[in-house]
């Protein structure tokens, strides 16, 4: 009964979302303020409805509820409570629900929060959001209903994907899904702003603050993804280059020029089309990205065969959506014309090269995950793609970045000298060298990634700590009466900072060692001595696992125990691997038990892991940037609240 | 290990739910590893450029599927045969096709994927630089006629700012009726 109510509820919200897509926006054009005020309370209803929606399929789930199909499919009796809840979103049709619901959140935030927006912008930005959410109810209802029931309902369940019964993949779905859809306010607010045939200052304030909260979300959903590969995939790989990250990865790149390109059209009104442009790929990578992996086409043919229409239409969707908004993109952009002159030295140059090299890198993944398929269709060549690729051809365009970031961050607006900025960052500059010819002398291996990757590093770190000194005016009271704004970017690029040095570090340093164990044996590893102390079996609640006990020593001096596994999941007849990390700042230990041997003993594989939780630390700390950013004045006017008193000699650069 | 993963963070993330291989604690057993370190090191750096082909995109390096041992067994044969790293890949490209190589060759129609980039780095900037140019120019023409650009360009900015009370959106859009008509 609960879920057909789910059921209905999400036919309603659809038919909301018909309305809000349609009669606001004819109220805009006709200025009839009663037409475009429909767009508010439907926002706010068609949120309601889907949270009804999802709220029943996540009691179906909670409760166990094998009547419903994708419960059975999906969940079990024994499960844990978490990721019964989990399981909600662990598969198609839930996550499209989510998908939906989140949607649908973003629209009512905006029509609750954004009370000062023009009423024209406001009603076409809603109008926009719930076309895509049309259309995205037209793809759950017709071809992914997750409130289907079964004639005969089994007495337990599937079970869900041990893989996925982990907390950091948990909630790595509802992050990166903030983020994808989160992306879609910037489209509509881009829509709208075509429509309107206006982009200005005002504008970019409206639109950033959404695709900052978009890119923080993305941030941490694929931090969160990236850490979760790391401990749960038994040899502490953690980025893989492979469509389903790349899908995630492209329009957080896209997100991230988004972000400084809408500055530009903030302080100085120019960049206008190409903002919009930005905002309209950003989405539309989130749809392709969507599209890639529900289809399944880069996986395997075969797949997208086995459901074509679900591939089909996404396909359609991705075609209409972004086939419609380039399309007005081009009919418009020629209204938005730039205004003023660019320095060649100054922060908006240095915020269009910022643009440059993000896009193209984005442009990069895009060639390079689609190419398999271009491949296979144009030239009969069957090929792979992989980290090879990527890393030689992406990971240049992200040197190049962090080389020219910290002096970009410095340049004053419309005019400014290199020089004076060269010597602003001397101390920076210094800072990196020693950093790299101290992690030359340290190596024992004689590459060049550490070096090169430590000093990028410091001089991201190094470089956001002059810029906050000299925003600051180079007084150290007047550091905490800086704008919240000035904080964030300092901090996001500090963060930045802050991965670059894990990744190159640890790539570049990691020591390991493979072997058989039997109990009792000890090994010395990278300074490490590890005993293989025992092994037993344990009985988990819907898993069966050998524990092993391994004790480290640094030089004698015992550090402690850990405790590697290997579970079996019964039900889904899947093995785990769940590896024991000590986690340090400057080194992980990590260590996996593999299987029995013949001759007795244990395959085993040690890891020592410099610097390893500096690259989530700094995705961590880039997305407190954001939030920080989020949390300024500027944006909280924007917002709806009264602006506070100005602010008066804290912009001497603006 | 890391395929079932990926295809578990596929199914979970985006999509289509796979049928799952089974499998764990990954790759490199220790009774394949090679005495001679710097042969077992080229060993491992080859693996890594090799696609297992019955998995989902992993490397032969990474994976623990029984074709991916055999083919981590042969690299070190040949390895230990004194191949050269170009002739062990070449060895097991023309058994299994170019589709076993994850960085493709850097020849014929996949010249395209590895110049994708660096062109349109290179078509940017000249586009960039052109629009520069013509700015120049522009405010060349403009200072001629007189115009203080930035000057003009300083007071809209201040407006729309808006120093202090009034919303900076209402300054502009209700300042000047839609053009969008």
């Amino acid at each position: 009964m609960i879920a057909e109510l789910g059921h209905f509820a999400l036919i309603l919200a659809a038919f909301v979302a018909v309305v809000q897509a349609t009669i606001p926006l004819w109220g805009a054009h006709r200025r009839e303020l009663r037409l475009m005020a429909v767009a508010d309370a439907a926002a706010k209803l068609q949120f309601l409805l889907v949270a009804l929606s999802f709220g029943a399929l996540t009691h179906a789930f909670v409760t166990s509820d094998f009547s419903l199909r994708l419960v059975t499919l999906n969940s079990h009796s024994l499960k844990p409570m978490i990721y019964k809840v989990a399981g909600v979103w662990g598969n198609h049709e839930g996550s499209l629900l989510l998908w939906v619901l989140i949607l649908a959140g973003f629209g009512a935030a905006c029509a609750a929060f954004s009370s000062r927006l023009p009423a024209t912008l406001k009603a076409r930005v809603l109008a926009v959001q719930a076309m895509i959410g049309v259309a995205f109810y037209s793809f759950i209802l017709l071809t992914s209903n997750p409130f289907l029931r079964l004639e005969v309902p089994p007495f337990d369940g599937q079970d869900l994907n041990p893989l996925l019964q982990d907390p950091g993949l948990a909630f790595h779905p509802p992050f990166l899904y903030l983020g994808y859809v989160g992306l879609s306010m910037s489209f509509s607010f881009a829509v709208a702003a075509l429509i309107e045939g206006r982009v200005d200052a005002a504008w970019a304030r409206w639109v950033r603050p959404w695709t900052l909260a978009a890119w923080l979300f993305l941030t941490v959903g694929i931090a969160l993804g990236s850490w979760w590969a790391y401990y749960e995939l038994g040899w502490g790989g953690f980025w893989f280059w492979d469509p389903v990250e790349n899908a995630s990865f492209m329009p957080w790149l896209i997100a991230g020029a988004l972000l400084h390109s809408a500055i530009v059209v903030e302080k100085r009104e120019a960049l206008k089309s190409w903002t919009v442009l930005l905002a309209i790929l950003a989405f539309g990578f989130s749809l392709i990205g969507t599209f890639i992996v529900r289809s399944g086409v880069l996986t395997s043919v075969h797949a997208f065969a086995n459901d074509p229409a679900r591939g089909v239409f996404i396909l359609t969707i991705l075609g209409v959506f972004l086939a419609a908004s380039l399309t007005l993109f081009a009919l418009r952009a020629p209204v938005l014309e730039a205004r003023g002159v660019f320095g060649l030295v100054s922060r908006e140059s240095a915020l269009v090269l910022n643009n440059i090299l993000l896009a193209v890198a984005a442009f990069v993944v895009f060639v390079g995950t689609l190419w398999p398929l271009a491949a296979e269709m144009f030239f009969a060549r069957k090929l792979s793609v992989g980290p090879p690729f990527f890393n030689a051809a992406f990971t240049p365009f992200m040197m190049g970045l962090a080389v020219v970031l910290p002096i970009g961050a410095i340049l004053p607006w419309k005019r400014g000298s290199l020089r004076r900025a060269a010597g602003q960052l001397r101390g920076a500059a210094i800072l990196a060298l020693a950093a790299a010819a101290l992690a030359w002398t340290v190596q024992t291996e004689r590459t060049i990634l550490a070096p090169l990757g430590l000093a990028l590093g410091v001089w991201l770190i190094a470089g956001a700590a002059g810029d906050l000194w000299l925003r600051a005016g180079r007084v150290p009271r007047r550091l905490l009466r800086l704008p919240r704004s000035d904080w964030g970017r300092v901090t996001a690029h500090a963060g930045f900072g802050v991965s670059v040095i894990g990744i190159s570090l640890m790539l570049a340093w990691t020591v390991e060692d493979i072997r058989v164990a039997r109990v009792g044996d000890s090994f010395d590893v990278g300074g490490f001595t590890f005993t293989l102390s025992g092994v037993e079996e344990v009985q988990g609640p819907n898993y069966a696992a050998t524990v092993a006990t391994v004790s480290v020593a640094q030089g004698g001096a015992p550090l402690g125990e850990l405790r590697p596994e290997k579970r079996f999941y019964p039900v889904a007849g899947m093995p785990t691997t769940e590896a024991a990390i000590r986690n340090g700042v400057l080194r992980d230990l990590y260590v996996v038990i593999g299987d029995p041997q013949e001759g007795g003993g244990w395959a085993m594989r040690t890891y020592i892991k410099p610097f390893a939780n500096w690259v989530w630390a700094g995705a961590i700390i880039m997305a407190l940037g954001g939030l920080l950013s989020l949390s300024d004045r500027r944006y909280r006017v924007a917002a709806g609240a009264r602006p506070a008193r100005a602010a008066a000699g804290l912009s001497p650069a603006e | 290990m890391r395929r079932p993963a990926a295809a578990a963070l596929l199914a979970l993330t985006l999509a289509l739910p796979l049928a799952l291989a089974a499998g764990h604690a990954a790759a490199v057993q220790p009774d394949e590893i090679m005495t001679d370190p710097a042969l077992e090191a080229r060993a491992r750096a080859i693996s890594a450029l090799l696609r297992c082909p019955v998995c989902q995109g992993e490397t032969i390096d990474e994976s623990n599927a029984p074709l991916a041992r055999d083919l981590r067994i042969l690299v070190r044969e040949r390895l230990a045969a004194g191949d050269s790293d170009e002739q062990v890949l070449a060895y097991v490209e023309a058994r299994y096709g170019e589709f076993i190589l994850f960085r493709p060759a850097a020849s014929g129609a996949n010249l395209i994927l590895w110049i994708a980039g660096p062109a349109m780095l290179l078509v940017a900037l000249a586009i960039v630089a052109r629009l520069y140019r013509r700015g120049a120019a522009a405010a060349a023409a403009g200072a001629a006629a007189g115009e203080d650009l930035s000057a003009g360009e300083e007071a809209r900015l201040k407006a729309i700012l808006g120093q202090g009370e009034g919303s900076p959106a209402e300054v502009s859009h209700d300042g000047t009726p839609s053009s969008s008509q």
